[in-house]
């Protein structure tokens, strides 16, 4: 096995280092919210890993474009990088908003529209995993995948523009609020836990995409491998 | 094109030409999706208790849920006929062009969902009722079964190419239909509130988006799922 690449080992130490610069931002530094009180620290890493997890449902959309046009494995291996790790983080998402919501709506789940699409868009990408599982062929299955990640990826959206018109009670930070909307407004300490949170899970996200790809690379080598062997 | 290979709309209309009449000696699919779909709607009726209350905000959303259920049945099936026997590989094989196969298997499997509708409608307007019989809440069933045909045309062709099989349809269906049968639902139960057109606008409107990105996305991707 190849070492890790020096760019990667920095990556990782950077990695740490911004989580808990992150995580002491959210916890310590940022003021106590007026109304929801401690609970609403939570609100920093949801928001991290909802950025990254749609984030990486839009790249891997872009990546499977990409395959389809190029049949460079390369993009296939981005493409199922990109969705399992933001498969992960928007699953985190799901559960810091349940542990908001029971204080804060009095229930772990509603079917509230925002949550609806959230799980829905959990499920598609569930769905692209079994999809994955089910192909023998790996170019078949980089076809089919990639397939499949461009209509989630349109299809999303859409849930979420339909879903819109029923009625919403999660809150908004950023864009304008609809009628039964909260609107939330942040001070300025509360800004930085929150930009910073962002940022730091960017880096994150790209840490671990890249030991994603690494490991799809030795995938690779060790099915060449096993073939080798039995022939 | 020369003169060997028949135009787009010729071949487009042989393919669903072939499968309607093959239904047409066996009535193996629709009378499936016929007889599935009864069910459906007994299952609910005990499920829900529909009382005259129940009923009124429910009748959309049964509907479509028996819709999709059987559209499912239909999808499956008239993909796997083809990969059974082998049909697949001489529909690739024929000089036309792929679009054609699709467009093809999509008109037919959306002939097999009306056919159902058609016959589904009547009687659920019986058994509850219920005035199902209303030209604009028979333009959005039309709309929504043309969404959920085309996506799932799609699909089949990818899922019954997997190990998997028939199990897979109904899960990458299902998440990435949602938008089609919340708008569908959405407007029919509008519909049949009685609100005036202008409220389902919205709504109606995104049937219609849907419909176009999706018979667009699948007539460009078709083509990648069949490939050998």
């Amino acid at each position: 096995m190849q070492p890790r690449p020096i760019g990667l080992k920095i990556l990782d130490v950077v990695t740490i280092i911004v989580l808990a610069i992150s995580a002491y931002l959210a916890l310590f530094f940022a003021p106590t919210e007026k109304v929801m009180g401690e609970v609403q620290r939570v609100f920093y890493f949801h928001i991290g890993t909802a950025w990254v997890g749609l984030l990486g449902f839009v790249i891997a959309a872009i990546a499977g474009i990409a395959y389809l046009v190029s049949k460079n494995m390369l993009w296939d291996r981005f493409e199922v990088a990109a969705v399992e790790v933001s498969t992960v983080f928007f699953f985190i998402t799901i559960v810091l908003g349940s542990i908001w919501a029971r204080p804060a709506w009095n229930t772990w789940w509603t079917w509230d529209p925002r949550l609806t699409t959230a799980a829905i868009t959990e499920l598609i990408y569930i769905a692209y995993f079994m999809l994955r599982q089910g192909i023998e062929e790996p170019e078949k299955r980089a076809r089919f995948g990639a397939v499949y990640t461009l209509l989630g990826g349109i299809s999303a959206p859409i849930t979420f523009m339909v879903i819109r018109l029923f009625r919403t009670i999660h809150p908004v930070v950023i864009g304008s609020a609809n009628g039964t909307q909260e609107k939330m407004s942040m001070s300025g300490d509360m800004k930085i836990a929150f930009f910073f949170a962002l940022f730091a899970f960017t880096v994150i996200f790209v840490d671990m995409i890249w030991h994603r790809l690494r490991l799809s690379a030795l995938e690779e080598k060790v099915e060449s491998l096993k073939l080798n062997a039995s022939m | 094109m020369n003169k060997s290979t028949p135009s787009l709309w010729k071949a487009t209309f042989a393919i669903v030409r072939k499968d309607l009449a093959a239904e047409f000696r066996s009535f193996e699919l629709v009378s499936a999706m016929l007889v599935f779909s009864l069910l459906v709607i007994i299952i609910f009726n005990f499920a829900l208790e529909l009382d005259i209350k129940v009923r009124e905000a429910a009748n959309a959303g049964i509907l479509w849920t028996t819709f999709a259920f059987a559209g499912t049945l239909g999808l499956n099936r008239s993909m796997s006929v083809e990969k059974d026997r082998g049909c697949m590989d001489g529909l690739l094989l024929a000089p036309v062009d792929r679009s054609a196969i699709y467009f093809g298997k999509a008109l037919s499997n959306l002939a097999f969902m009306f056919i159902v509708e058609a016959i589904v409608i009547p009687m659920y307007s019986m058994l509850y009722n219920v005035n199902l019989f209303r030209i604009d809440l028979l333009v959005v069933i039309l709309l929504g079964s043309i969404g959920y045909a085309a996506v799932g045309t799609l699909l089949a062709a990818m899922s019954v190419q997997t190990r998997m099989r028939e199990v897979l349809l109904p899960i990458l269906l299902f998440p990435v239909a949602i938008p089609v049968l919340l708008a569908a639902v959405k407007c029919s139960s509008g519909l049949l509130a009685g609100d005036p057109f202008s409220d389902i606008l919205t709504p109606f409107n995104l049937l219609l988006v849907y419909d176009i990105i999706f018979i667009a996305i699948a007539f460009m991707t078709f083509d990648f799922v069949v490939e050998e």
